[in-house]
């Protein structure tokens, strides 16, 4: 059983750690520009867009390319990888998921991202580190955290779907996080017998994580059934990465998947049952 | 432009008819507070979004009509607003923060 601080790394930890060999601090933003101006020193910077998804076709990178990525950011199979970014870490989280899928032993996520760095009035720099090149090998990709879209479809009513979305999102009246527009072509709604339990509801202001106790208490009081299958999702997966990390690393849940299709391919398929409203 | 109020975030390149957008600024003392998290609260106190102010403290969210309250922290203090938001209108608010 893993225990929280194997996954998840205070800002005093992390403080005493910018000098550590063996340990890397990766930012991982939606807002790349928030790196520019200014980062916890000596982290490289990793975007969300560019770097981990598939220029082409939608998906994430392959192994391949994730192989290639931490080669250039310098970064080794052995690191531990110590992952922080905006928006309460929600791209971290995702990255951290992808991480686990392509098998790298030792990553976390900060506690708290880069909020309460900042609001703790931490240090940020605009150095940029020079970390040499390695050779990264990542494992083949793991299929027991991510969920398709068939696996969604045949999970209604007998899995657990968590709707990590706001409740106006899930209801069908935004189709977007309200801090983005929403103009989009899909429908709105929310998969049937999914339970709403927004990812906001893990952390507290200042973008921790509750504690066991709390998160326990949270899914249960929702009516989850902690210990049978679950899948999360979202918009596009990064927030319900958030939600798979409480569930999967926090809780120590065994079979919970991270859907990153999400709602922006849940709903746009034709024929498959939505629902609306609370 | 249509619907910005003067001296408010510009609203150019948005179709404002079509969104209910609430924005404004964070000062504390008079100055603007740049780099302070602004949290989008619904009419039932839950979280619905966050951002950061910009270098001249103002922000910006695509809500829904109704009650808002927006919550502001930041390593200089903190803030509350609440805000009733129309369909196809900005709704402009400017949150003081106290120590």
């Amino acid at each position: 059983m893993m225990s929280r601080t194997d996954v998840l790394v205070e800002t005093d930890w992390a403080a005493n750690h910018l000098q550590t060999p063996g340990v890397v601090f990766v930012e991982v933003d939606e807002d790349v520009s928030a790196y520019d101006t200014g980062h916890i020193p000596g982290a490289v910077r990793v975007d969300w867009r560019e770097d981990l998804q598939d220029p082409v076709r939608r998906d994430f990178v392959d192994q391949a390319g994730l192989e290639q990525l931490l080669s250039e950011k310098g970064i080794t199979g052995d690191d531990t990888v110590v992952l922080y970014g905006g928006n309460n870490n929600w791209f971290a989280a995702y990255a951290y998921w992808y991480f686990k899928v392509y098998g790298h032993d030792d990553v976390r996520l900060l506690d708290g991202g880069r909020k309460k760095w900042e609001l703790e009035s931490r240090p940020l720099t605009t150095d940029v580190p020079a970390r040499p090149r390695t050779y990264y090998r990542a494992k083949p990709a793991r299929t027991d955290i991510r969920a398709f879209r068939d696996e969604v479809i045949a999970a209604i009513g007998e899995q657990n779907l968590i709707d990590v979305r706001s409740p106006d999102e899930f209801s069908g009246k935004l189709l977007a996080p309200a801090h983005l527009p929403q103009e989009q072509s899909q429908r709105a709604g929310h998969i049937p017998t999914a339970r709403n339990i927004p990812w906001s509801k893990a952390a507290n202001d200042d973008g921790t994580f509750k504690s066991d106790d709390e998160l326990t208490a949270l899914y249960e009081g929702a009516g989850v059934e902690l210990g049978k299958d679950t899948i999360a999702y979202c918009r596009i997966g990064e927030r319900s990465a958030h939600t798979w990390f409480v569930l999967h690393e926090l809780l120590g849940q065994p079979n919970v998947k991270n859907y990153d299709g999400s709602w922006t391919e849940y709903g746009s398929l034709v024929g498959v049952p939505v629902e609306k409203g609370a | 432009m249509c619907g910005a109020t003067v001296g408010g975030l510009s609203t150019e390149g948005i179709d404002v008819a079509k969104e209910t957008v609430i924005q404004g600024s964070v000062t504390k003392g008079g100055t603007p507070v740049s780099g302070g998290y602004v949290r989008l609260l619904d009419a039932g106190g839950d979280f619905t979004a966050e951002v950061v102010t910009s270098a001249t403290g103002q922000f910006r969210f695509f809500a829904a009509p109704g009650q808002w309250t927006l919550r502001v922290l930041s390593p200089g203090g903190r803030g509350e607003s609440t805000v009733t938001a129309v369909d196809g209108q900005v709704t402009e608010t400017d949150i003081a923060l106290t120590s």
